[in-house]
C-alpha cells in the first residue's frame, strides 16, 4: 500500500501534469490566441505579402507565360496613366469631402439625439438604418433615385420649380462624383451620430451646469466643454472612417462602375477593373497598394490617441 | 421677475423646438431613400415608368414585383446562401475571438500587448487592400469559387472584431470572480466556461450579432470569390444577376433590396439594445 503511494508520487499522472502545465498564463495565454493568430497571418499577413510579390511581376489572369519579375515597371505605368491620376485625385477628394460632411452633420445629429427623450432608443434605431443594411443594397435605391429618365430629385426639385432642367446626376463627371459622396455622407452620418452620442453622454451633466452658471451660450457651451471632451471619440471616429472611405467600393461600383470613362474610379475600383476584368493581376495589385499608406498614417495616429488615452 | 422667468420659459420652449425639428430633419434625409425603394417595389410598371403621375404615392398596390423575383430568379438561393456564409463565419469567429479575447484581456504573459496591437490593426485593414491577393492565393489553395472560400476568409475581418469587442467585455468582469473559482480547485478554463462565459453572454451575442451583419453586408470578397450563380450570396446575386445592362427591373430590383436588408433590421429591432452598447463599447473604448 505504502510502496503504490510513493510510486505514485514519483510518476505523477500525465494528464494532471499536463492540465497543470497548460494551466500556467505564459502557456495558455499564447494558446487562447493561436487560433486566431494562425488565421491571420495565413489569409492577411501571406496575402498582403503575395500582393506585393505579385505588383512587381506581370501575372495575369489565364496567362501560363505571366508572372515574371520586372521591378516597378507597374508603378511606371500607373503614373503615367492618366485614368489612375485622375482615381488619385478621386479617392482623396471622396474621402476628405464625405468624412468632413459625415462628421459635421453626424455632431449635429448626435447634439438633437442627446436632447429627445422621447422614444428615445426608438429614433436612434431608426436613424441607424443607412448604416446597417447592406450597403451594395441601398445603393441600388440610390441608382433608381439618379436614373437618368425618372429621377425622383429631379422630378421633386423640377415641380418645385427650383431647377429649370434636369440633373444628369451619374453621367457627368463631376456631378457623378458629388453624388456618389452623397451616398457615402448619407451611409455614414448615422455611423459618427450614433457613435459620438455615446461619447457625449460621458461628458458630466454638472461641466454645463457650472458653464451656465458662468453664463455661457449654447454655442459657447459647444465650443468650450462639448467639444474639447468628446475629442478623442472624434479622433478615433474620424480617423477610422478616413481609412474606411478611403477604400470604398461598393457605391461606386454599383452606382458608375469608375464612369462616365473612368472619370469616377477609386483605388479599390480600379483594383478590381485592372486585376479582374481586365486581368492584368500585377498591375491592380500594384494599385490596391496606394491604400496602404494612408492606413499606415491613420494606424499611427490610432495608437497615439489610444496609448494617451490610456 | 416676471418677464426673465417668461423669457426663459420662452428660450425653452425654442430649444425644445429647434431638437425636434432636428430630428425630423434626419427622419427625412436618412430614411426617404427607404420610403422610395419601398413605395416603388409595390408599384405596377405603368405608373413606375409614367412621368406624369406622382412619384411619391401609389395609386393601385401590387405584389407582382415580389413574386417576379421569388419565382422568376435565384432570390431564395441567394438567400440561403448568404445565411449559411454567414452563420458558419459567424460561428467559427466568436469562439476563436472569445477565447483570444479572454488570453488578451486577462493573462499576463510576454508579447500580449503586441498581440493587442496585431488584433488591432488588422482590424482596420480593408477588405479591398487585399482581395486580389487573396483570390490568388484562395485559387492556390483550391477553394476559389466555393463557398467554404467565403467561410475561411470572413473570419479574418470578423475575428479581429469579435476580439476587440469582446476584450472590453472581459475587463468589466471583476477578476475575484474567476479566482475565486480557481481557489476551489477549478483550472482556468473551467473557471472561464462555468463563471465568465455565462455572464459573457451579453457581449457574446452583440458580437455575434456584429459579425453576422458585417458577413452579410460584405460584398468585395463575395463578388470575387464566388461567381458562379448558383453560390452567390444576396448582395452580390442582386447586384450582377438582376441589374441586367440597360433593362433595369426597378419594381423587382427595390424589392430585392429590401427584402435582402430585412433580416438585418429585424435583428437589431429585436437587440437593439444590444447593439447600441456594443457600438458604445466599441467607440468609446476605440
Amino acid at each position: 500500500m505504502q510502496i503504490t503511494q510513493s510510486q505514485g508520487k514519483r510518476r505523477p499522472n500525465p494528464i494532471r501534469s499536463f492540465s497543470k502545465w497548460f494551466n500556467q498564463e505564459k502557456v495558455l495565454g499564447p494558446a487562447l490566441v493561436a487560433p486566431a493568430l494562425l488565421i491571420l497571418i495565413v489569409l492577411i499577413a501571406y496575402p498582403f505579402s503575395v500582393g506585393i510579390w505579385l505588383s512587381f511581376t506581370d501575372k495575369q489572369i489565364a496567362v501560363t507565360d505571366s508572372g515574371r519579375f520586372i521591378g516597378i515597371q507597374n508603378f511606371i505605368t500607373l503614373f503615367k496613366n492618366s485614368i489612375f491620376q485622375r482615381t488619385t485625385l478621386n479617392t482623396f477628394n471622396y474621402a476628405v469631402g464625405s468624412v468632413f460632411f459625415k462628421l459635421v452633420l453626424g455632431m449635429l445629429m448626435a447634439l438633437v439625439l442627446d436632447k429627445v427623450r422621447l422614444f428615445k432608443n426608438f429614433f436612434r434605431g431608426l436613424l441607424l438604418l443607412p448604416w446597417i443594411v447592406p450597403t451594395s443594397l441601398s445603393a441600388l435605391g440610390w441608382l433608381w433615385m439618379f436614373d437618368s429618365t425618372f429621377s425622383v430629385f429631379n422630378r421633386l426639385l423640377l415641380d418645385a420649380g427650383l431647377i429649370q432642367e434636369k440633373i444628369i446626376w451619374l453621367g457627368r463627371p463631376a456631378i457623378a462624383m458629388f453624388s456618389l459622396q452623397v451616398v457615402n455622407v448619407w451611409r455614414g452620418i448615422p455611423f459618427f451620430g450614433i457613435s459620438l452620442l455615446a461619447g457625449l453622454q460621458t461628458i458630466p451633466e454638472d461641466l454645463y451646469e457650472a458653464s451656465e452658471i458662468d453664463g455661457a451660450g449654447a454655442w459657447r457651451q459647444f465650443w468650450n466643454v462639448t467639444f474639447p471632451l468628446l475629442m478623442p471619440v472624434t479622433a478615433v471616429v474620424t480617423l477610422y472612417s478616413i481609412v474606411q472611405t478611403f477604400a470604398d467600393f461598393q457605391i461606386v461600383y454599383v452606382l458608375t462602375r469608375g464612369g462616365p470613362i473612368n472619370s469616377t474610379h477609386l483605388f479599390a475600383t480600379l483594383t478590381h477593373q485592372t486585376a479582374i476584368l481586365a486581368g492584368k493581376l500585377g498591375e491592380g495589385a500594384a494599385v490596391s497598394l496606394f491604400m496602404f499608406p494612408v492606413l499606415v498614417v491613420s494606424v499611427i495616429f490610432l495608437l497615439r490617441y489610444l496609448q494617451r488615452e490610456e | 421677475m416676471l418677464k426673465s422667468r417668461n423669457s426663459y420659459r420662452f428660450q425653452k420652449i425654442l430649444g425644445r423646438i429647434s431638437v425636434w425639428l432636428g430630428l425630423l430633419f434626419f427622419i427625412v434625409i436618412l430614411l426617404f431613400p427607404f420610403y422610395f425603394m419601398f413605395i416603388s417595389s409595390f408599384k405596377p410598371n405603368d405608373e413606375l415608368y409614367n412621368l406624369s403621375k406622382n412619384p411619391l404615392m401609389i395609386e393601385s398596390w401590387t405584389l407582382d414585383h415580389y413574386t417576379y423575383l421569388l419565382k422568376q430568379t435565384r432570390f431564395i438561393q441567394w438567400l440561403k446562401n448568404s445565411t449559411l456564409v454567414a452563420v458558419v463565419s459567424t460561428g467559427i469567429s466568436i469562439v476563436i475571438g472569445t477565447i483570444a479575447a479572454y488570453s488578451l484581456a486577462r493573462l499576463r504573459y510576454r508579447g500580449v500587448q503586441a498581440l493587442g496591437m496585431v488584433i488591432f490593426i488588422s482590424y482596420l485593414i480593408p477588405t479591398t487592400l487585399l482581395f486580389i491577393p487573396l483570390a490568388y492565393v484562395v485559387r492556390n489553395l483550391g477553394l476559389f469559387d466555393k463557398q467554404v472560400a467565403l467561410m475561411i476568409t470572413y473570419p479574418t475581418f470578423l475575428i479581429p472584431f469579435c476580439t476587440w469587442l469582446l476584450m472590453g467585455y472581459f475587463r468589466g468582469i471583476p477578476k475575484e470572480l474567476e479566482e475565486s473559482a480557481m481557489v476551489d480547485g477549478a483550472t482556468r478554463l473551467q473557471a472561464l466556461r462555468m463563471i465568465i462565459l455565462p455572464i459573457m453572454i451579453p457581449g457574446i451575442v452583440s458580437a455575434g450579432l456584429f459579425a453576422f451583419t458585417l458577413s452579410w453586408n460584405e460584398f468585395v470578397y463575395a463578388l470575387t470569390l464566388a461567381q458562379t450563380e448558383s453560390i452567390k450570396t444576396l448582395p452580390v446575386g442582386i447586384v450582377s444577376q438582376l441589374v441586367l445592362a440597360d433593362v433595369y427591373f426597378w419594381g423587382e430590383l427595390m424589392g430585392a433590396a429590401l427584402l435582402g436588408s430585412v433580416p438585418i433590421a429585424l435583428l437589431y429591432s429585436f437587440f437593439l439594445e444590444y447593439y447600441v452598447k456594443g457600438m458604445t463599447a466599441g467607440a468609446v473604448k476605440g
